[in-house]
């Protein structure tokens, strides 16, 4: 639309208008050329005569590419409706073959999806299902660990405490937050904080998305371990309700130090692993470039961990994936949360305790008994 | 011309030197000390040289913590169901087989229940040989009916750790039991029952973030590798060559990680100082 004003204010010379049309009917015909390639490519790879994995990188690298166009056509277009109708057209077959790519996503495809640089992080969730978000920095120890963040807040009306992983977009806020990867001060936070909540009767939402606690010399000589094992151990004895999602990556320990939790949700993208594809790869494959098989192997997609009892529900993202509409996917997150919270608030200390202990007894009973 | 001429070309250096010692020498990798291994095991396999600490299996653990090498082994009957199918260049079930077959135990740990000093205890002890000593859903299980045991029949824990972590061949199942064993080892902490943790080399990973880490006594073998992420991690993380002695017990010590570091020969009659304090009153 705007556009539409500029060529207005040109619109006496006419020659102007005039190549501006030319021009796109150009990038319209290659949009819809590279469409089309990328639909028989796609359809060459489900029939087994390319590489399927391959193929849905690119495809959705081209997707990308090609709606970008097909949005610079639109305000190009101004008020030529069959223009605009040709362009739905191409938008729609764009959105249908993303469709198809996104049912048939690998563990490995659903990997790079829960590292999406534009998926929504913990702050964008913050500000869209919670209120009166107020931060509580520092582990009253050593320092405040960026990675990880607490807060308390409202959810519906709710006094509660909210905590979890934050990772950045641009690299100065990425470094600062340390791509997510909490040091042992972070850990050690989260528990002051949660300990906190506990003696005020406030329940805890935690929200995981970490590649894993930080491999550093310096955690390691303060304690990353001891920090996340106290985590666990003090988490499993707070008398109040605990809720988790796991809205990205579940990274190993780093995780599950702010995830033993009466409800384990999962976001249809996220994974949960004991270690990242690529680790696995280098050490059962001595190569990392087999992350891909590794991915498959261990079994780290939400669906993966329904099937193996170690999350209670998976949460419904946004066609195409949480990354595309944060709005659309607070929402449905926001409804999965009071689904699985409003329950919890009726049930008394003693025997929330005493569930969430038989829940992580019963976790993953896969043994034979002689 | 050579006045002495070997016949049939060159010599065939490809096999193995056969130096016939049967097996009985073994060389300290320390201080390159050559050691007779009757002397090593009277040593309880401790360099008499150098005190350099050589890992040793679970049995021998036991052996030499337990009165009279005197013990019941309990939770003997659990094995693996290989909850993911998993494939690598092998198969993990062909792992475990082989595993098995080598050690002659289902998984990575010993269940024993005994006396230390005249004490009833109960001890977990690992088996590093079996797959790295990794934590499954076996391990974990046997792990938490350890614990679980202990607090109900309020008998002393000890834990004898060496593991490389969660065993990367169940997946998320094996990073589900570090919660599982934590929460038991919560209400074992809230019933006042004694916990020892015994680190040996190495115990890393999982193991270290879970249960090695919340004793009521913390303490280890020296020179035992013990941290959160294997160092060549670190060093590929941080790009800069790690100091000496770093994750060893000295450096933990030094770090408030651990109670004590204590040698092998003082082991036992250290655990039982413990487990005289925290006997109830």
């Amino acid at each position: 639309m705007k556009r539409v004003a500029v060529t207005t204010k040109h619109g006496g010379a006419g020659t102007g208008t005039a190549r501006a049309r030319e021009g796109s009917d150009g990038v319209f015909a290659v949009s819809e050329f590279l469409l089309s390639m990328v639909e028989s490519l796609w359809a060459a790879s489900l029939d087994g005569r390319q590489d399927k994995m391959e193929s849905a990188i690119k495809a959705q690298h081209e997707l990308e590419r090609i709606e970008q166009q097909i949005e610079q056509l639109e305000s190009l277009a101004g008020d030529n409706q069959a223009a605009h109708r040709k362009l739905q057209q191409l938008h729609e077959r764009v959105n249908a073959l993303r469709l198809q790519i996104y049912a048939h996503l690998n563990a490995w495809e659903k990997t790079e999806l829960a590292r999406h640089p534009q998926r929504p992080y913990l702050l964008d969730y913050v500000e869209r299902i919670f209120t009166d978000w107020s931060e509580l920095h520092g582990d009253r120890a050593f320092g405040d660990d960026p990675a990880i963040i607490c807060g308390m807040a409202r959810f519906h009306g709710d006094e509660v405490l909210v905590l979890g992983h934050q990772k950045a977009r641009d690299t100065k806020q990425k470094v600062y937050r340390n791509f997510g990867m909490p040091n042992p001060e972070g850990y050690r936070k989260a528990l002051r904080a949660m300990h906190m909540a506990e003696k005020f009767g406030r329940p805890i939402f935690t929200f995981v998305d970490t590649p894993g606690a930080y491999p550093g010399l310096g955690a390691e000589e303060r304690g990353q371990a001891e920090a996340i094992a106290r985590n666990l151990r003090e988490m499993a004895r707070l008398k109040v309700p605990i809720v988790t999602t796991i809205t990205g990556e579940g990274g190993s320990g780093g995780a599950l130090a702010i995830a033993v939790a009466d409800r384990v949700l999962m976001m249809e993208n996220a994974i949960y692993s004991v270690i990242s594809p690529e680790g696995c790869a280098s050490i059962m494959w001595r190569d990392a470039g087999k992350k891909e098989l590794a991915a498959q192997a261990l079994r780290i997609t939400a669906s993966d961990l329904r099937e193996l009892g170690c999350v209670d529900e998976i949460v419904a993202e946004p066609e195409g994936g949480a990354h595309r509409d944060h709005d659309a996917a607070a929402a449905l997150l926001d409804a999965a949360l009071q689904k699985n919270y409003c329950p919890l608030k009726k049930i008394p200390a003693p025997e929330i305790v005493a569930t969430r202990y038989n829940k992580f007894r019963q976790m993953a009973q896969f043994f034979h008994e002689e | 011309m050579a006045w002495f001429k070997r016949e049939g070309g060159e010599l065939d250096t490809s096999g193995e030197k056969k130096v016939r010692t049967e097996g009985l020498w073994v060389k300290c990798d320390q201080c390159r000390q050559i050691i007779w291994k009757k002397d090593l095991a009277e040593n309880l396999n401790v360099c008499p040289k150098c005190d350099r600490h050589f890992r040793i299996d679970a049995r021998t653990r036991l052996a030499h913590l337990l009165d009279d090498n005197q013990y019941e082994v309990e939770d003997d009957n659990l094995s693996s169901t290989d909850p993911l199918k998993f494939v690598d260049l092998k198969s993990y079930r062909q792992r475990l087989q082989q595993a098995q077959g080598d050690s002659g135990l289902k998984d990575a740990v010993i269940n024993a229940r005994g006396k230390l000093e005249g004490r009833p205890v109960i001890v977990s002890a690992m088996e590093y040989s079996f797959i790295g000593g990794s934590m499954g859903a076996v391990v974990g299980e046997a792990i938490a009916r350890a614990v679980e045991r202990a607090t109900d029949s309020q008998t002393p824990l000890v834990i004898v750790s060496a593991s490389g972590g969660a065993r990367m061949m169940e997946g998320v199942v094996s990073l589900m039991q570090l919660a599982k064993i934590s929460a038991a080892l919560a209400r074992m902490h809230e019933a006042r029952v004694p916990y020892v943790s015994v680190l040996t080399d190495p115990t890393t990973g999982g193991v270290t973030a879970s249960y090695a880490m919340l004793g009521d006594l913390n303490i280890a073998e020296p020179g035992a590798l013990i941290g959160f992420a294997g160092p060549r991690v670190i060093e590929q993380t941080i790009r800069q060559k790690l100091p000496e002695g770093f994750q060893r017990s000295e450096f933990l010590l030094e770090h408030g990680m651990l109670d004590a570091v204590v040698h092998r020969k003082q082991l036992k009659p250290y655990i039982a100082r413990a487990l005289a304090f925290m006997a109830a009153a």
